[in-house]
């Protein structure tokens, strides 16, 4: 394959691993406070069906971000209500915030389906995009996938050097402890499943926004799940994240590559691909190891009282 | 200003799950309502068509039972799991693999008699549906790979599966390119039993009895009721940890598989895409809400399925879409996991001190 061929796919793995690499660092960041969320699914395409909705009616994209994520934010909250005030087991009830998202969106979106609005398109970045291949590839690109770049790094920095991030992850690693250091480790749980819902409906605006620029159902096809295995495969950190999401937009920019080209392969065989590469990307990174663990209480309730 | 403080009950609320689920139908009912009211939709006219298409006629409940065998089928596995803490969200691929090894059995011998066919269907159908199963119970045990992911990815690998073979190499050549296989041969059919209600309600049956007795009163039964209270004292006092979730899941894969070999032979006649219709999902908001039990599943999963059976009536006469089960069901097991802590704790308001 020639650089002609190859560049292209590398601009469309950006593209395609941007909404990924969102809900991962989404995901993360519940996870690191602490909270286990199996909603990021319905969170995922609830962003995307309500940044459609709000171009739609405003022609504002910016705003239409920004409104997709929080409201994706505040139907996460659903989860907190459930796990932080009445101790529901977190697995069922993050399943069961992707059952009702995937139904709302689709139900709410029903007439809209095929039906386009304003979103962002690509714009080369001065100077950044004249350079050879490199420019080509990373800054002739639209304006979410540029907020993704500085994402990972604001993560890390927010996490490591601020006393709400340090305080966020210790409500992830010892409940206990942090409470006794004056702390309240419920509040930052709240705080934590409320901004990662928020960037994983971010995820899901970019979608509806920036992929495409309309409405169809079951847009997010499975890329929520997608990311709640790469906070795995990323050891909980930002910075792996962002390898993780652009292998994965790599493995679906070569299927829909392949595709296009009229591949022998039939297409339901692709379509595996993303799947099949996600058990084998966690297998290659199960291997445990100093600093890879999960937050210590993740998945663990805080019991009232305590 | 008022405080109150949460307090720990010695005992469980007595009838405390009835109320509980009464209250999470209330609730997910009115939001429901509300949804449909907001889209321009008369809410109360449409409870009225759900319990009315669900469950107030001879059709309806046929309709309302045949959906529940699948359900319950799925369900029955997946509370084995949960009882062990396995969290196996994958009875929807297991459910499309035991389709698929049914309906190859079917083709590779259409002219075989009905008693060399149905008992080969039923085995295969359990082998590949354990099969979906039980590779990601290995890679659990083995390698440490996370359950909750790989059977939700073998979730789409199985039915991208049973989509590249309709598509491809099972196609009927006189379908009009459809994606269908040829109709089963009537030896391959699962008959009707009373009604529009087939034999596969036995299978219900038979499976629910088979499960009770071996959990109940065989050592190894025992063996999973202990690993799902505490793995590590299993561990601990040398039960077969790993082989007791290999072998857990293997029966649920089984039980899914067969309840996708049910909705082909029985209901569809043939294999199609259409078969997989997300009741691998409900299965688990069944076990759930039936806290695990055999006949309380049994009891939820004609609920839900009479949901699902109502809503097809609500989509015929005010066009609502199909994905309101999702609602729904999403909206009650939110509601009864948040309001099982009153089982448990109760608001005690304080005292001023």
């Amino acid at each position: 394959m020639g650089l002609e061929l190859i560049i292209p796919i590398l601009a469309a793995t950006i593209q395609s691993g941007t909404p990924i690499l969102y809900a991962t660092l989404g995901e993360m960041l519940t996870e690191r406070s602490g909270v286990l969320n199996l909603g990021v699914e319905g969170m995922m395409i609830i962003g995307a069906f309500f940044a459609f909705l709000a171009s739609y009616y405003t022609g504002n994209p910016w705003f239409a971000f920004v409104c997709a994520g929080t409201i994706a934010g505040l139907f996460g909250l659903a989860h907190a209500v459930v796990c932080l005030i009445f101790q529901g087991n977190q697995v069922v009830s993050g399943l069961a915030l992707t059952i009702l998202g995937v139904g709302l969106a689709d139900f709410l979106g029903t007439g809209f389906v095929g039906t386009s609005a304003v979103g962002f398109s690509a714009f080369d970045v001065p100077v950044l995009s004249s350079i050879p291949a490199i420019g080509d590839i990373f800054f002739k690109q639209d304006a979410l996938v540029y907020v993704s770049y500085c994402l990972p790094f604001l993560f890390w920095f927010f996490m490591n050097r601020t006393r709400w991030g340090l305080a966020l992850g210790a409500a992830g690693e010892n409940p206990a402890a942090c409470f006794a250091a004056g702390l309240n480790p419920v509040k930052l749980r709240w705080v934590g499943i409320f901004f990662g819902g928020f960037l994983c409906g971010l995820g899901g605006a970019y979608l509806s926004l920036a992929y495409t620029h309309l409405w169809a159902n079951n847009m997010t096809a499975g890329r929520g799940w997608i990311a709640v295995a790469l906070v795995i495969f990323a050891f909980w950190r930002p910075g792996r994240a962002m390898f993780g999401a652009y292998l994965f937009g790599g493995i679906m920019a070569f299927q829909m590559r392949l595709q296009a080209v009229g591949a022998t392969l039939p297409s339901s065989l692709l379509l595996m691909l993303p799947y099949a590469l996600t058990i084998v990307v966690l297998l290659f990174s199960s291997a445990r190891g100093k600093g890879r663990q999960a937050p210590a209480a993740l998945g663990v309730n805080i019991e009232p009282g305590e | 200003m008022l405080g109150f403080t949460i307090e720990k009950r010695q005992e469980p609320l007595k009838w405390g799950s009835f109320f509980i689920f009464l209250g999470a139908m209330i609730f997910s009912l009115g939001v429901s309502g509300l949804l449909l009211a907001i889209q321009g939709k008369p809410p109360l006219e449409a409870m009225y068509l759900l319990w009315d298409g669900a469950f107030a006629h001879d059709w309806a409940l046929e309709d309302t039972v045949l959906k529940a065998i699948p359900i319950f089928l799925c369900s029955l596995g997946v509370a084995v799991c949960f009882r062990m803490q396995i969290w196996n969200i994958g009875a929807e691929g297991q459910f499309a693999m035991g389709a698929i090894g049914a309906t190859w059995v079917v083709l590779s011998m259409p002219t075989a008699p009905a008693w060399v066919l149905m008992p080969l269907m039923f085995l295969a159908a359990a082998v590949l549906g354990a099969i979906w199963a039980i590779i990601p119970a290995l890679l659990r045990e083995k390698m440490g790979l996370n359950e909750i992911i790989s059977t939700l990815m073998f979730n789409y690998i199985g039915i991208l599966f049973l989509q590249f073979l309709v598509y491809g190499a099972w196609k009927d050549p006189a379908s009009f390119g459809f994606p269908m296989t040829i109709v089963f041969p009537d030896t391959a059919i699962i008959g009707e039993m009373f009604g529009r209600i087939h034999w596969g309600v036995l299978v219900c049956a038979g499976a629910a009895a088979a499960l009770t007795v071996f959990l109940k009163h065989t050592r190894l039964g025992f063996e999973i009721m202990v690993s799902g209270e505490n793995p590590r004292a299993a561990r601990y006092a040398r039960m077969p940890y790993s082989a007791l979730v290999v072998l857990v899941m293997g029966i649920c894969g089984a039980l899914a598989g067969w309840a996708g070999l049910i909705e082909t032979s029985a209901t569809l006649n043939r294999l199609q895409p259409t078969v997989v219709v997300g009741y691998g999902f409900t299965a688990i908001v069944v076990a759930w809400l039936a806290r695990l039990r055999v006949t309380s599943i049994a009891g939820y999963s004609i609920l839900l399925a009479g949901l699902r059976v109502g809503v097809e009536n609500l989509q015929l006469e005010l066009q609502v879409p199909a994905s309101f089960t999702g609602i729904m069901q999403g909206l009650i097991l939110l509601s009864v996991l948040a309001g099982q802590f009153f089982n448990w704790y109760s608001f005690q308001r304080s005292k001023r001190g």
